[in-house]
């Protein structure tokens, strides 16, 4: 594990936390977690990795109040999907689907924890306390410490019907931490959707153990709540010739911080991490941030990083994206792009791409841009007759769509994109 | 139709005159060309019409159908009927093509108070009218002119036109990057076009595209003035002395 950076105790924090007590595996996993946390402390406004995006809000032991979005006559994203739907509202179940289908295996934490020769003993917090090396990940070891409940999937065949995570949020005070592990057996595939806000306070960890020949499709569509807070993890461990893709769209939130860390341990994996944000500094507070570390340990993977995000009126956007080529790790093909659309001179994009190579057959590149609309396109479209703030809102699809592209099912795009237009045909009325 | 009266415009950026006085008049269902050797100003007049920015007006007037032009939005200006085929038709990377007409056709409805087409409707139409121009399906799903050809921008330009229906047609060397048969080809789009509620200002360096599409008058445009009106006949004595001629007889 990596030094610690000094940093705030954590005690204040976690005093006001009740640990949850199973009587079996989950109870040294989360004890384990929590002296992970107290080594490497909570992270203070001088801490490099928090460098552009302010710890305040989620090391306060009160989350800020995040009033709850009136959606209007808007339905929930994927409601026309067949899914397997689970649900929490405010970090507590509220909804499970009766049956399951063959090949996969789905209990909650909370339950699974009493259980003491459960699959998960082998899973739970373990990507997790590998991803503090070489940076500390403080709120996922509070998250493995801490978490109330989630979802223990486990995966032995091909599930085409998605199981879907639902996020409600109805306490404009609560403070939720969720905690989900996946294991895909060889050559198991699964979709996972995840949406809503959650709570005012959100830290979700969610840990991926690929086998060889396993693939993970991974949508997510983040709550559009304006005063909400989210610290998100995904700690993917890719085997031989598995597949990761995982798309988010995050719009609206007044702090959003998305971590992932994969590590590529077998040969001919490919993992693709995409996201579209959309923040409206007018609308309410808007900082997005999206901190990525790749680490490529196996020969010919390929892993594919493409962020974007339109900001205005104020919005910030952050980029931290880092890819690890490791000594042995030859062919491997990484790219990492981050570009971001400032509709006006008031927004923020700070980026930081880092390449990080030890092996000398390698293909690896970065591509950072920000820049305004293109006026000659916007002229294009209006002497067509379209309106000047429509056209504005086209170019802004169009500047999302490569990171919409990741998404592998066309209804989900569909329903994606379907979002992004009614957010912005709201903020043009 | 329209009618332009002693234009005057200057670059917004620099102190640089381009549009000297301009005077033109087309009426209702005529075809005019207007000529000129290179830096005469002819592109920037079909910009300022179509209301491009970088420009600023100085003196004079356009109006169509006796509307003020100068003083409407690009979009305006489209709903009003006026349609601009670009000499460089701009790529718009993740745009489909189809969700482009769609959006344009259906603002200009609502501008003008007609009730938006459904999607049956306006897959029928476009297919209707791409067929003509040999626009297959997949140029109609590709974002906006990306990847096309020079001959396939063209031609992607004049289905714009052919859907949108406008009465005053602006052509900036539309044959600029199109070789023979695709010249045909867009010709024959705007040819199919013509009307008696229709116009056409028809911008180009050389005789050949009038050939094609034949006007009903012929301005040749020179340091940002008309110089010389005369019939198609004008147009062949251009392409066969080239401009000095003419330019040295007004001067």
């Amino acid at each position: 594990m990596a030094a610690p950076v000094r940093n705030i105790p954590v005690p204040d924090l976690v005093a006001a936390l009740p640990m949850p007590k199973s009587g079996a595996w989950a109870d040294a996993a989360r004890e384990a977690a929590l002296e992970r946390l107290i080594s490497m402390g909570l992270p203070g406004r001088r801490d490099e990795y928090w460098r552009w995006t302010r710890p305040d809000s989620l090391t306060a032991v009160t989350p800020a109040l995040a009033p709850i979005l009136d959606m209007g006559a808007e339905q929930p994203v994927f409601t026309g999907l067949e899914r397997l739907k689970y649900s929490f509202q405010d970090g507590v179940f509220t909804q499970a689907p009766a049956k399951l289908p063959e090949g996969l295996e789905i209990t909650r934490l909370a339950e699974a924890g009493r259980v003491d020769l459960h699959w998960a003993r082998d899973y739970y917090g373990v990507l997790e306390a590998r991803a503090h090396d070489p940076v500390a990940r403080p709120f996922a070891a509070l998250n493995t410490a801490y978490a109330t409940d989630g979802l223990l999937i486990r995966v032995t065949g091909q599930v085409t019907l998605p199981v879907s995570v639902i996020y409600c949020h109805e306490d404009p005070e609560s403070d939720a931490r969720l905690h989900h592990v996946i294991r895909l057996e060889p050559g198991a595939s699964l979709t996972l959707l995840e949406n809503g806000p959650g709570a005012a306070r959100l830290n979700t960890v969610l840990e991926v153990d690929m086998a060889d020949g396993a693939s993970l499709h991974h949508v997510r569509a983040q709550g559009r709540d304006h005063g909400r807070q989210a610290i998100t993890h995904i700690f993917a461990r890719l085997g031989k010739e598995s597949t990761f893709k995982s798309f988010t769209l995050t719009v609206n939130g007044r702090l959003t911080r998305n971590e992932a860390m994969l590590w590529f341990e077998g040969d001919d994996a490919v993992a693709h991490l995409a996201g579209a944000a959309m923040g409206d500094g007018a609308m309410g507070d808007f900082h997005h941030d999206d901190t990525v570390f790749v680490t490529h340990d196996a020969v010919n993977c390929e892993s594919r990083q493409v962020f974007k995000k339109v900001l205005l009126n104020g919005a910030t956007g952050v980029f931290q994206g880092k890819i690890l080529v490791r000594e042995g790790a030859q062919k491997t093909d990484g790219y990492q792009k981050s570009q971001a659309l400032l509709l006006d001179g008031d927004s923020t994009f700070l980026a930081k791409p880092e390449l990080e190579i030890y092996a000398d057959d390698v293909a690896c590149s970065h591509g950072s841009t920000s820049g305004g609309i293109n006026e000659e396109a916007l002229f294009y479209l209006r002497s067509r007759g379209v309106p000047a703030p429509i056209a504005q809102d086209l170019l802004v699809i169009a500047f999302l769509s490569d990171a919409i592209d990741e998404i592998e099912d066309p209804a989900m795009t569909e329903d994606i994109v379907s979002r992004l237009e009614a957010w912005l045909a709201r903020r043009r009325d | 139709m329209l009618e332009i009266k002693d234009l005057r415009v200057k670059l917004e950026e620099e102190d640089k005159q381009i549009l000297k006085g301009v005077n033109l008049s087309v009426p209702a269902g005529m075809v005019h060309a207007i000529m000129g050797p290179n830096g005469s100003g002819k592109s920037t007049l079909s910009y300022v019409l179509a209301g491009r920015e970088g420009y600023e007006v100085t003196g004079g007037s356009a109006t169509l159908d006796d509307t003020d032009l100068l003083d409407m939005a690009p979009e305006e200006r489209a709903a009003a009927g006026l349609f601009l085929a670009f000499q460089y038709p701009v790529e718009i990377p993740g745009v489909g093509n189809m969700t482009f007409l769609r959006t344009a056709v259906n603002a200009q409805r609502k501008a003008r108070g007609q009730d938006e087409l459904t999607a049956a409707e306006f897959l029928k139409l476009i297919r209707e009218k791409a067929k003509m121009l040999k626009i297959d399906a997949d140029m109609l799903k590709r974002p906006v002119n990306v990847g096309f050809s020079g001959g396939e921008k063209k031609r992607n330009e004049i289905l714009q036109m052919a859907m949108l229906e406008p009465k005053m047609c602006i052509l900036d060397e539309t044959d600029s990057g199109l070789d023979v048969d695709a010249m045909k080809l867009v010709s024959q789009g705007v040819n199919a076009l013509r009307s008696p509620e229709r116009s056409f200002l028809v911008i180009t360096h050389y005789q050949r595209l009038l050939d094609h599409i034949k006007p009903d008058v012929v301005h040749i445009m020179a340091d940002g003035r008309i110089v010389k009106t005369g019939g198609p006949e004008l147009a062949l004595e251009v392409e066969e002395n080239g401009y000095a001629d003419i330019l040295s007889e007004v001067a």
